[in-house]
């Protein structure tokens, strides 16, 4: 096997993770972060590059999310996640309380029917539809993410655990599939121990309902050390690990996997085409919400996402399928080889970001002066925003990592087929999509 | 269980200057309010978000603007072009008026922000001791009549490009009226051309001998001051339409029907070509001067004479029969 490297070998990194503090301030930061924003974009500035909300949500935290708590920490973004925060509070009666204590709550289970990520793979298609005017509005913005706060409460009021991270946020559909890829896992030490001991402390105390025993991906792990700090044996690894160490022919992966790769895929397209792309019709049309045209260009786009790209990749799948040698149904065909959407969908996200982090991110600082948009000067820096080009270095970056990313994807597509032969038409597939992709991002 | 009091106390303190240090701020610029706070927006955004500004003889008002959605500009009318603004989106710009007549001033934007640019305007009223503000002489073409909406195209023009130094040579010659003010403000250079054409003591000129000689005149009412306010004000008023070679061609009359007399307001144009040397030269500076003042009517050009004092209207003008005399091939 794959080499790992075990963060609680060493003592002190041990301690901080089993100390509730360090996280607990973060979150605290975060979530007082949280509601700073939405009353910056209720009350701030109506100009987008001039408002908190707009410049951190848009652009600082969904770029650093892409660019650095996913592809080097895997979900390390849910584990300070403030969101969840209130509403733990009254679960478990206490801000530093593992899970289990009387609380507040009916504490239900969520329904069978709406598990997998179905729904969270719905949140983002609508995110996408309604895109244009929520990256561009501080007000829509600081209306979804109050909704979000305000949903995850009141979910976590009525079912059990993290109900709403684990089933409605889109963010955390979108950090979990790509968190297979990331080189951060948290597994247990030795497998005999956790036989041994009947009473399950870390499942009890896991707000996403996993059983650390069984944790063979991580896209459902949110690390949040709650099982580490409860473990009698101290039998919880957190470990670094290879990029996309779950990606492999003996991981196990669910349908709902392939319809939310495909989704991502899909949106990451198509805010290329409309936030980087020439065409003007198309940012109006995305931005009009009720016109025709902007429901021409919804029709467009749930007709890529849920019909272009669910048919090419079902037919390379198919294809795949009927070279190999073993058959399978195309059922568990397309789960399985949706780990080829993993490395090829991060890659194209980290690409789309980098195209617009670089120019924008002169916007940060002076929010971060004047974070309401109202003439605030509160650091003493200069008055206008520092806006970069796009540079010739930009563009090879993304050319090189769309590259990467078709090398990894046809790399996970060689590893999980038995012959070249298998793997070729999802290889086709992967590179039709860096085709598209740097068609859109470098033209 | 202190620690975790001590938790809720971090948790509550931090979400609660959360809260309290945006409203906290926000309450007291509301309630200082030494200034005015004035945001500009498209029309169709809601224009100008104070319509009516009130004000005191001689008592300064701070005025703090900002733009919510495009690059807007604010003048007082007939101010001069130094004074102005330039307000960016989300930008804060601050200024002070003073005002020394009591009465209605105008103010303005000086940005084309948008097809319906010319509606953001608002009223400055000044009360107090003083007297009123000086008011502009009555135009030209009330003062003499002139039917301004009436097809002006000149038949002659000049063959080739007329110069003025050329013309000078015959300074001496001319007769009184021609070197008149009066004359100049109330002919266009076509039809003088043609009166000097008439003259016996003038029939050794040639045709472009003559048209020199008018080229002269014109210039000689307009100093090189006049022509550079000119080409900055029609550059930054006038260009969205008119095109900032004065082709008619600017980007907020793209796509519009070309201006015909005969169907004379009856819905949005482009205005003329003016470097069609015909359209310029058979118009006296009198009626431009009323087209400018009173805008066409129906057509979208908007009015301007409560914006523009009537010195900068005439550098306009001299600016615009340098177009016309600069286009002769």
């Amino acid at each position: 096997m794959t080499t790992r490297l075990d963060l609680t070998r060493s003592p002190r990194t041990l301690a901080l993770l089993r100390s509730r503090w360090a996280q607990f301030l973060l979150r605290a930061i975060t979530l007082a972060g949280f509601i700073f924003t939405i009353l910056a974009g209720l009350i701030g500035s109506v100009v987008g590059s001039h408002n908190f909300a707009i410049i951190f949500v848009w652009i600082a935290w969904w770029t650093a999310l892409k660019l650095a708590f996913i592809p080097f920490g895997g979900r390390s973004w849910c584990s300070i996640c403030p969101i969840p925060m209130p509403g733990e509070w009254l679960q478990n009666g206490g801000i530093l309380q593992p899970r289990g204590r009387a609380g507040i709550g009916l504490g239900k289970r969520w329904p069978k029917s709406l598990r997998g990520t179905w729904m969270q793979a719905g949140g983002f298609l609508l995110i996408g539809l309604f895109g244009a005017l929520t990256l561009t509005s501080a007000k829509i913005t600081a209306i979804v993410l109050l909704f979000i706060l305000v949903l995850a409460l009141v979910l976590s009021l009525v079912f059990e655990r993290r109900s709403f991270c684990n089933y409605l946020c889109p963010i955390g559909g979108f950090t979990g599939l790509y968190a297979q890829a990331g080189p951060v896992e948290l597994r247990v030490k030795d497998a005999d121990i956790c036989a041994a001991h009947s009473e399950k402390t870390c499942y009890t105390a896991c707000p996403w309902g996993q059983y650390p025993l069984a944790l063979k991906s991580s896209a459902n792990c949110g690390l949040c050390m709650e099982c580490l700090r409860v473990c009698p044996s101290d039998n919880i690894a957190v470990n670094l690990r290879p990029w996309g160490s779950d990606l492999g022919p003996k991981t196990k992966h669910r349908l709902d996997e392939a319809f939310l790769g495909l989704v991502m895929l899909a949106s990451a397209l198509v805010d290329s085409a409309v936030f980087l792309g020439p065409w003007g019709q198309l940012k109006s049309a995305a931005y009009n919400i009720g016109s025709p045209d902007w429901f021409l260009f919804a029709g467009v786009f749930l007709v890529i996402a849920l019909g272009v790209l669910p048919g090419l990749y079902t037919a390379s799948a198919w294809l795949a399928d009927h070279l190999g040698s073993a058959r399978a149904s195309l059922r568990k065909s397309l789960a399985y080889y949706s780990q080829v959407l993993v490395p090829l969908g991060l890659i194209a996200w980290i690409a789309f970001t980098i195209s617009f982090a670089i120019v924008k991110f002169g916007y940060v600082l002076p929010v971060v002066t004047d974070p309401l948009g109202w003439g605030w000067n509160l650091i003493g820096l200069s008055k206008s925003a520092w806006v970069g080009e796009t540079t010739s270095f930009s563009l090879i970056l993304q050319v090189a990592l769309l590259m990467v990313g078709l090398f990894w994807s046809s790399r996970v597509a060689r590893r999980i087929s038995d012959t070249i032969r298998q793997a070729a038409p999802l290889i086709a597939f992967s590179a039709f999509i860096t085709l598209a992709m740097l068609w859109l991002l470098v033209g | 269980m202190r620690k975790e009091g001590l938790a809720r106390w971090i948790v509550i303190f931090l979400v609660l200057a959360a809260i309290v240090v945006p409203l906290g701020s926000w309450w007291l610029s509301r309630a200082q309010g030494t200034q005015i706070e004035m945001h500009a927006r498209m029309p169709e955004n809601g224009g100008w978000s104070i319509d009516t500004i009130q004000a005191k003889v001689g008592q300064p008002i701070q005025l703090r603007l900002t733009s919510d959605d495009v690059v807007h500009g604010f003048a007082i009318g007939k101010s001069d072009m130094e004074s102005w603004v330039s307000i960016f989106p989300g930008e804060y710009v601050e200024t002070t008026l003073i005002f020394e007549h009591p009465g209605k001033y105008t103010f303005y934007c000086t940005r084309w922000c948008g097809p319906n640019h010319w509606r953001m305007h608002g009223d400055i009223i000044v009360t107090g001791e003083g007297d009123p503000i000086p008011s502009d002489p009555l135009p030209l073409f009330l003062q003499y009549n002139i039917d301004i909406d009436a097809p002006h195209y000149a038949e002659n023009i000049p063959g080739s490009p007329p110069s003025a130094e050329r013309g000078a040579r015959f300074s001496n010659r001319l007769p009184d009226y021609a070197i008149d003010m009066q004359t100049y403000l109330l002919t266009s250079p076509a039809d003088l051309w043609l009166k000097l054409r008439s003259e016996p003591s003038l029939s050794d000129l040639s045709d472009m001998d003559l048209w020199d000689v008018v080229r002269w005149i014109w210039d000689r009412q307009n100093s090189s001051r006049t022509q550079s306010l000119g080409v900055k004000l029609f550059m930054a008023l006038a260009s969205a339409a008119h095109g900032e070679s004065g082709r008619g061609d600017g980007v907020m009359v793209r796509g519009l029907p070309v201006m015909d007399h005969s169907r004379m307001g009856s819905g949005l144009v482009r205005p003329p070509d003016f470097t069609d040397p015909h359209v310029l030269l058979g118009a006296s500076p009198a009626l431009l001067e009323g087209k400018i003042i009173r805008g066409g009517m129906g057509t979208g050009m908007p009015s301007w004479g409560s914006i523009l004092s009537r010195d900068q209207i005439h550098s306009i003008i001299s600016y615009l029969y340098t177009i016309a005399w600069e286009s002769i091939k």
